[in-house]
């Protein structure tokens, strides 16, 4: 997949309850997640958002909850990549079974900076800056999460192997 | 080979040779939980899945504790999806109303956690568990379908950083202090992706409910898994609850760990974290006045029994400050019971604090006490992130029982020892 946008940058340990608050849980309608993403770090933070944009985020991002809200808020506010330094474990598997692409970047996330306009080749894991020229390659996906996503998340997945289950 | 804890646990539920961290492995499960917020989701991808039943009836808990009494229409409509689910699967463990406790420490009290068990839950401090030599991590809600369909889900060998606590236990000191010093040195990523595994005299000494609560925020420090080694104690637990032929685990010698950090309790003060984050965390002592709205007692941290004597220890004969709001929640309706019975509610009300049903509620800023711009709150409970608990201008200090208690009374943030 490749996706070109704009990058919209947050610190360290962005957690579930910045990403989507709990009051907002009272539903799992990806559209109105999506409207209030990001509403616990900033009020109307996603009001500047444009379909395809990413969210380039220091260590730990997605920390706290288990809550699958957040990548559902991430992906109904039209972003499909959050690029970080690290991501926090439940996080990191949810985005995947969803279908949030997440690439890990180490400490060539400072490359990355706010409002930059970015190409990211999703497979081959290649980040390139368009503002500044420069390019970023990430972490490999583990072959594992990688046949997840091609199977087009975890719901596909395992209705494949239910399926297989009845012959 | 040697396995640590994490892996003696993984490798028992698996057909495939465990050979160290970083391998992927699929497990079959002892358990998958899921409560009022994370369950309607799963049920949407279950159904997705094409699922038509799940995989053991009796395996399965769905736990309605979050927003428990349904506080508005949309959480009411949310239940409802999940008891509507469990009627059609025949789910047994179903709670909602009368029965619902908080999840963490309604499941093991309800003897449904055993030593030696995988559990999944749709809940970040489904970490729990590990208290009782479970391994339990917490996964989102798709992962949760899978397993209620599949019986099965795939885990990712963690590495294990080996924590082991010495020294003398001071009074006031408890599992939450421990837990609180541990993450305070590591920071809130520390153990990210890895399994921490517990030893030492203290350890050995230390209550199950001393132990459940360390180990429910092995979360905080990032970490997948906070296990605790098997022994009489926790055989003990496990039979009062009802539970049959459970068996002692502990690691293997020679096993590899990543890293060991120690601790020493001598002379340790309670330890408060600051707001914003889990890892603020510093002696009661060198805190100065910190003035406080609210006090918050409960949650699957701290609001268990051992918990609420310790409050009462420190309440009784002593009123809450002017101003300060004192809410108390007993985590499940056997705590309840048992500490009505125990004549603790008596000295709650004579402090001026208000008691309320078992409930997540002001936890995750839910409702039961939401707090608005400008106030602040110390709470026994496990997360202080910025809006956790209301308005995003309000802060959260977290600590033990006896420290919230002696806080309320006094009015600023305050070491019991010196009330
Ligand atoms: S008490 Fe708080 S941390 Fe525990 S399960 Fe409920 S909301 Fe989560």
């Amino acid at each position: 997949m490749l996706v070109n946008g704009k990058a919209h940058k947050v610190g360290a340990h962005i957690d579930t309850d910045a990403i989507i608050p709990a009051r907002f849980l009272v539903t799992t309608d990806a559209k109105i997640l999506g409207e209030n993403c990001m509403e616990g770090l900033e009020p109307g933070w996603v009001k500047r958002v444009h379909k395809n944009d990413i969210i380039v985020a220091d260590e730990n991002f997605g920390c706290g909850s288990s809550r699958e809200h957040a990548p559902i808020a991430i992906l109904g506010a039209g972003i499909p990549v959050v690029v970080a330094k690290s991501f926090a474990r439940i996080f990191y598997r949810n985005g995947f079974n969803m279908g949030l692409v997440l690439l890990e970047v180490g400490d060539d996330i400072d490359k990355l900076r706010d409002g930059d306009s970015f190409e990211v080749d999703t497979h081959a894991g290649h980040i390139k800056n368009l503002t500044t020229g420069e390019a970023v390659t990430c972490a490999k996906v583990p072959p594992f999460m990688q046949e997840l996503l091609e199977a087009g998340g975890l719901v596909p997945y395992v209705k494949k192997r239910l399926a297989a289950r009845k012959k | 080979m040697s396995h640590t804890l994490a892996e003696k646990i993984l490798q028992a539920h698996t057909d495939e040779q465990i050979i160290g961290a970083g391998q992927i492995v699929n497990c079959r499960l002892s358990l998958v939980l899921a409560n009022d917020i994370t369950a309607p989701l799963a049920v949407k991808s279950f159904k997705a899945m094409g699922a038509k039943g799940v995989f053991d009836r009796d395996k399965v808990a769905l736990v309605c504790d979050h927003f428990t009494p349904n506080k508005d229409i949309a959480s009411a409509e949310q239940v409802k999806v999940v008891r509507e689910f469990a009627r059609e699967m025949g789910v047994t463990h179903y709670y909602e109303g009368g029965n619902v406790g908080v999840e963490h420490a309604l499941l093991p009290e309800l003897g449904l956690i055993g030593p030696g068990d995988v559990i999944i839950g749709a809940d970040s401090h489904t970490c729990t568990y590990g208290g009782l030599g479970a391994f339990a991590t917490g996964m989102g809600s798709t992962d949760i379908a899978a397993g209620m369909a599949l019986g099965e889900n795939w885990f990712k060998v963690p590495p294990t950083i080996r924590v082991t606590i010495t020294g003398q236990l001071p009074e006031y000191i408890g599992g939450k202090d421990l837990i609180l010093a541990l993450i305070g040195k590591i920071g809130v990523s520390g153990a990210l992706y890895r399994a921490l595994e517990f030893d030492g005299p203290v350890i050995d000494a230390l209550s199950m409910e001393g132990r459940m609560t360390m180990a429910n925020m092995a979360i905080e420090a990032g970490g997948k898994a906070g296990l605790f080694p098997v022994d009489d104690k926790t055989l003990a637990y496990c039979k009062a609850a009802g539970r049959r032929g459970d068996k002692k685990i502990a690691a293997d010698s020679g096993a590899t760990y990543e890293r060991h950090v120690t601790i020493d309790v001598t002379g340790m003060a309670p330890q408060v974290a600051c707001p914003h984050l889990p890892e603020n965390v510093r002696p009661v002592d060198e805190l100065g006045d910190i003035r406080i709205d609210q006090a918050v007692i409960g949650s699957c941290t701290n609001g268990r029994i051992e918990d609420m004597r310790a409050a009462a220890a420190v309440l009784k004969g002593r009123k809450a400050a002017p101003g300060v709001r004192l809410i108390i929640l007993p985590a499940t309706p056997k705590i309840w019971r048992q500490a009505m019975e125990e004549g603790l509610f008596e000295i709650f009300l004579d402090a001026g604090a208000v008691v309320g049903p078992p409930t997540c509620g002001p936890c995750l800023g839910g409702h039961m006490g939401i707090l608005a711009g400008g106030e602040r709150c110390i709470s026994t409970t496990n997360r202080n992130f910025r809006g956790r608990m209301g308005s995003l201008d309000s802060e959260v200090y977290l600590s033990n029982p006896a420290v919230a208690a002696a806080s309320a009374v006094a009015g600023v943030i305050t070491n019991p020892a010196k009330l």
